[in-house]
Order: C-alpha cells, then structure tokens, then sequence
C-alpha cells in the first residue's frame, strides 16, 4: 500500500508538470486557434538555457533568464509566423508550428548531443519522508510550486483584463475584435505564458528522479497531449484534470510494469495513448470540453 | 478557341521525356542513385496517400507511419517464413506468394485504417491529428513487442518479392540488359516505378472525379457538403481507408528497398516527414505529392554522399551541422516558407511558370479560366486558393 502511495504521488506530481505544459496548449489554442506543435521545443529551449547559466549565475537567476528566453521564443514565433494571419486557416498555422518545431528541436538536439544536464536546483537528489512515503524532495517542489503556477494562472484567467479578454477572444474572435479587444496583444501574452509555462515544466522534468536534460526531453511534452485530449481542447480545468490522470496513470504503469509484462515494455508512454484513445471514443472532445455545435 | 497543336503536345512530350529517363536511367546510374529512386518512389506512393487524407479533404493525419509499418511488416510477415534472428527470436511467418502478401498487406493496412474510423470520422482537421497521434505510439509499442510477427527491436529480414517465377533478387534467373546485369536494385527500381505510375494515375482519377470533388467540398465547409448531399462521416472513413491503403503499398516497397525494415524507422518523425513532403509539394495536388516525395527524401541522402565536398556540413564524429540537421532545417524552413507565402508549394510554383510563359495578353483567355489551361490542371490561382484552405 505504501509503494501504491508512493506511485500515486509520484504520478500527481508528474501530472502537474504536464498540466504546466498542457495549459500552455490550451491558453494558445483559445486565444488563436493554434494548436502549437512546437512547446516541445519552446520547453527544451528554456530548460537548455537554464542549464547553460546555471554554472555560472547559480540556479534562480538563471531560471528567471531560461523563463525569458523561453517566453521571447514563443513570443518571436507568435510575432513572426502566426501574427497577423487571421485569414489563414488554424490548420496551415499548426503546420507552420511543427516547421518551426523541426528546425528548433534538431538544432537544440545537435548542441546537446549526448550530454546529460543539470540544472544545480537547490533540491539536489534527497528524498524526503512523508508519512509513511518516501518522495523525490524535487517532485515535492514541482508540485507546490506547479500548484502555486496553476492557481496563479486560473485567477489571471478569470479576472484581469486579459484573462477576460482571452476567453472573449476563444468565444468568438471577431466579435471580440470589434468590442475594442487587440487580438494581436491577447495572442502575444498567451505565447508568452506558455513558454513560460513550458520552460518550467522543462525543468523540472529535468530533475529528480529523471537523470537530466537530454536531448529527448522535448519528446516528453508529447505526452501533454494526451493530458490535453483527454481533459479537452478549451479547457483549463481540463488541463489540470488530464495532467494528473495521465501523470498517475503513467505512474502507476511503470511502478507495475513487473505485473504488466504481458502487454510488452516499455508502457509508460503508450500507456497515456491508449487512455487518450478510450476517452476519445467515449467523449469525443474530452472530460471538460464543451462539445461543438455548428450553426449554420 | 483550340490552341497551337504545340502547346497542347508540349506538356505530353515533357512527361514522355520523363517516362524514357526512368526507364533508361539503371542503366547508367551508380547503385547509390538507384537506391536513392527507390525510396523516392516508395515516399511518392506513402505521399500521394496522405495527401488525399490531408491535402484533398483537409484532415491532419500524423499516423502514416502507423500504416507504413503495417504494410512493411505485413508483407514480411505474410511472404515470410519461419526463421531465427538471432537473440533468441524466431519469427513466424505465412509463405504466401509475394504477389499475394503484397496485396494482402495493403488490404490489412486498409482495414486498420477502416478500424480507426469510429474516431477518425468523428474528428476534424487538429483533433484528428493529435487523436491519430496514438497510433503512431500505439504502433511503435506493439512493433517493439510482437517479435514473433516484426522480430522486435532489430526488424526482420523481408522476403525478396517474385513475379510468376521471376525472383526481384540478384542472379534468379539472370538478367543482362544491353551489357548491364540487371541486379536486385534494377529489378526494384521498375517495380517500384510501376507501382508510383498506377498509384499516381489512380489518385489523379480520384482527385478529380466525384469523390475528389466531395472531399474538397468537406474540406472547404461540413455542412454545405452535407446539405450537397455529401455523406460526409462515410467519405472522411473512405478518405482515411485509401490513404492508409497507399501507406501500406509504400511500406510493402520500403521493406523490400531497406531489405530488412527496424520498428525505429517508423516513429513519428516518420510520420511528420510524410506531412513535410505534401506540403512542401502542394497540399491538394498529386503531382506536387511526388515532388515533394522526391525533394524530402532525396535531400538528406544526396547530401550525406556528398558531405565529403561540401565544406559547411560537419563528418560524422564531428562538432557541427550534420548532413541530416542541414537537410532538416531546410526543409522544416520549407514547410513555413510555402505556407507563410500561401502558394500551392512545388505544384504552384510549377504552374505559376507555366502561366507566364504560355499566357500571352493578346491572345489569352482571362487567366482564371480553366480551359485555358494546356493540361486541365487547376490553375495556380486555385493551387493558392487550395494552399489557404487547407
């Protein structure tokens, strides 16, 4: 019971970074309809220059420098390819977004090579008992500060102007627009707040009980996807929702891969697929989404 | 209005020029370039698939690796027999006629993608792309652990194909052609050259006749299809069937090309290169499918052979810009040049150079109107409206 313990908090904790990277999807896709195949490499790009910085400033200052550089990446993709392209379909932006995806993540891919790197985070690698569990003290943090992101992010959304503005954006754009709402500005700061976002969950990833950075970190961010389908596509609460299923199931896969053999190994990853999958063909958008409806 | 008899036979006698070059071109080219066609024509078959999924009626498909994998491991395993790799695997297999396991494979791959239609037809545009996401994960874990069927980690070996006794392999029976010995990568090379011509004609007759006309109309707007009459949810699950069909025939070739295909090949990277040569080549055309093909595929390879000359790419061991980094960042930069400039990608370009030799002002129609256009072909202002659709 306690090593199911241990699994479920391991697997919130997990769940809470994807929830950071899952927002981030959901914050851009409302504001303009994109679907952003690049945050892998927004997030590998952020956590590099954290580790790049740390060495030599110590851990927070260089995570305040990788959260910027993080946000102005996403904010110069957002400036340059995805702005001021309204009557471009969101599909053909998407696409743009995994051309941009290519490019960044075999560049980031070449400068790390097979270097593992750290991030000298003031947690190190100690665990720390908690009741009965014993927990990676960087999943405790990820969690706290994560949860600490998320509710920050939730009131932001629900009462400054641009939060507002945001969701009056994801309900109906043009309408928005001629209320006085700036797209372009609402579009910019989501960019930005999800590369943030992603820069965070970067690094964390990156922690305790993970080796590193390596240069496949981006590929973890895949898995906010499946967090993000099966919470739905225009739901932060869903994001948070799908976040933590997916962490814990995730979890908990791996923690009984030893029963689980006879489905083959490894199954972690795909194991957030086939509940992607399941929740699909029971909800098509999702635990939280609200389904479409198509007027004519 | 007819036209010069020269106008009209120009466009014939540049792709009959074509046809004679692939046809004579074994026959002089080194085993590097015929190995190279190959997999080009492999990708144009895989290409000309998805774009009618994602080019034609607008659907994001990210799991034609999925489907790639069924018809290379497919036809490996129906063709095959039963044989020890090595590490303890025997993998099982059928015997069955190569002829017979390549059409059997397509179809399994076919019905996969019929399988997947619950979902696939209930999703549009994005939500298909991320929700055929899992199939391509899916696919990678069962490739990894069916040993018996894919000989897990390493591939399998896959069965040389044969014809009513004529063996597509090096010396049975032996073949010289005007002093050339037609090896295994000759034999191939004509195969796979008549499948990409069938595969393209096919398509082409699709694309432009009714059910090409019903995609495009799904693609533009849903509901005015349906209120057209156009079933819909049955022609995206059709779309999705043929698309995974083509998929399979192009991994039946890239099992036969590589000889013995790996589960790694068919990752998502895979499946993201296939998106980068529809778009590359202009979503919506099947020409601009093959070209594309030709460019994704051909780019990293012709730079690796010659990476020795090419002073700003770095050899393998070194710090520096790699053959394959080189080749992604030109074409991931590709993919957000086409789109960002709205034309219809090597298709468009093709047809934009076209116009402005072949129009002239005194005599030319008015520029839109289709008959005036040599060939039939769309002209490039609907190859630019195609681009903005999508």
């Amino acid at each position: 019971m306690t090593y199911f313990g241990e699994l479920v908090i391991n697997g919130v904790s997990l769940g809470f970074i994807y929830t950071l990277i899952a927002l981030g999807f959901v914050v851009i896709s409302q504001a303009t309809e994109v679907i952003n195949f690049a945050q892998g490499s927004m997030l590998l790009l952020g956590a590099y220059v954290v580790a790049v910085f740390h060495t030599s400033l110590g851990f927070v200052p260089a995570l305040l420098i990788g959260i910027a550089a993080g946000a102005l990446g996403a904010f110069l993709i957002q400036a340059i390819l995805v702005r001021g392209r309204g009557r471009v379909d969101p599909t053909a932006l998407t696409i743009i977004t995994i051309g941009v995806d290519i490019v960044l993540a075999s560049e980031l891919n070449r400068r790390i090579g097979q270097q593992v790197l750290s991030f000298g985070a003031p947690w190190g690698d100690n665990d720390v008992k908690l009741g009965p569990f014993t927990v990676p003290q960087a999943r405790i943090a990820a969690v706290v500060i994560s949860i600490v992101l998320v509710i920050g992010f939730f009131l932001a959304y629900k009462f400054t102007s641009w939060g507002i503005a945001t969701r009056a954006t994801a309900e109906d754009g043009e309408a928005a627009a001629l209320m006085g709402i700036r797209r372009g500005r609402v579009a910019a700061i989501a960019w930005v707040v999800a590369g943030a976002l992603a820069t965070i969950a970067g690094v964390f990833l990156g922690l305790s009980p993970s080796p590193g950075l390596t240069n496949t970190s981006n590929l973890t961010a895949l898995n906010a996807f499946p967090a993000v389908v099966v919470g739905g596509l225009d739901s932060t609460t869903g994001a948070v929702a799908g976040g933590v299923i997916i962490g814990v199931v995730q979890s908990l896969v791996d923690g009984y891969s030893s029963q689980l053999a006879f489905l083959g190994q490894p199954l972690s990853e795909v194991s957030a697929y086939v509940v992607m999958l399941l929740v699909l063909l029971w909800r098509p958008s999702g635990l939280f989404g609200t389904r479409e409806a198509i007027r004519v | 209005m007819s036209e010069p008899l020269w106008r009209r036979a120009l466009p014939r006698l540049g792709w009959l020029v074509l046809l004679i070059l692939l046809l004579v071109l074994p026959l002089y080219v080194a085993p590097f370039w015929e190995q190279l066609g190959l997999f080009v024509f492999a990708a144009a078959i895989g290409a000309i698939g998805l774009n009618l999924i994602t080019g034609t009626a607008g659907q994001l498909s990210l799991a034609h690796a999925f489907f790639l994998a069924i018809g290379a491991y497919g036809y490996s395993y129906l063709a095959g027999g039963q044989v020890g790799i090595g590490g303890g695997i025997t993998v099982q297999g059928r015997g069955w006629p190569p002829l017979l396991a390549m059409i059997a494979a397509v179809a399994m791959a076919g019905f996969v993608g019929l399988l997947f239609s619950p979902i696939s037809r209930r999703l549009r545009g994005i939500y298909l792309g991320l929700a055929s996401l899992a199939l391509v994960f899916l696919g990678q874990h069962v490739l990894q652990n069916a040993k018996a069927v894919t000989g897990g980690f390493y591939g399998r070996n896959a069965q040389p194909f044969s014809l009513f006794g004529f063996t597509f392999t090096d010396d049975d029976p032996p073949l010289t052609v005007l002093n050339v010995p037609f090896g295994q990568l000759e034999r191939l090379w004509y195969l796979g050259l008549v499948l990409m011509i069938l595969a393209y004609l096919f398509a082409q007759n699709l694309v432009r006749g009714r059910p090409g006309r019903a995609l495009r109309t799904i693609r533009d707007n849903e509901i005015a299809a349906a209120v057209m009459g156009v079933n819909v949810r049955r022609y995206k699950a059709g779309a999705f069937v043929v698309s995974s069909m083509y998929a399979g025939l192009a991994g039946v070739l890239i099992a036969l090309a590589f000889q013995r295909p790996v589960p790694d090949y068919f990752g998502l990277q895979l499946s993201i290169t296939y998106l980068a040569m529809i778009v590359i080549g202009g979503l919506g055309s099947v020409r601009g499918a093959v070209a594309g093909a030709a460019f994704v595929t051909a780019l990293p390879l012709i730079l690796t052979h010659y990476s020795d000359s090419l002073p700003f790419l770095a050899q393998p061991g070194q710090s520096g810009v790699g053959p394959a980094d080189f080749s992604n960042y030109i074409y991931g930069g590709a993919i957000i040049l086409v789109l960002l400039a709205q034309k219809g990608g090597l298709a468009g370009l093709v047809n934009a150079v076209r116009e402005r030799f072949t129009s002239r002002p005194d005599t030319a129609a008015p520029r839109t109107n289709p008959q005036h256009d040599p060939t039939g072909h769309a002209s490039s202002e609907s190859a630019n409206k195609e681009a903005q659709q999508i």
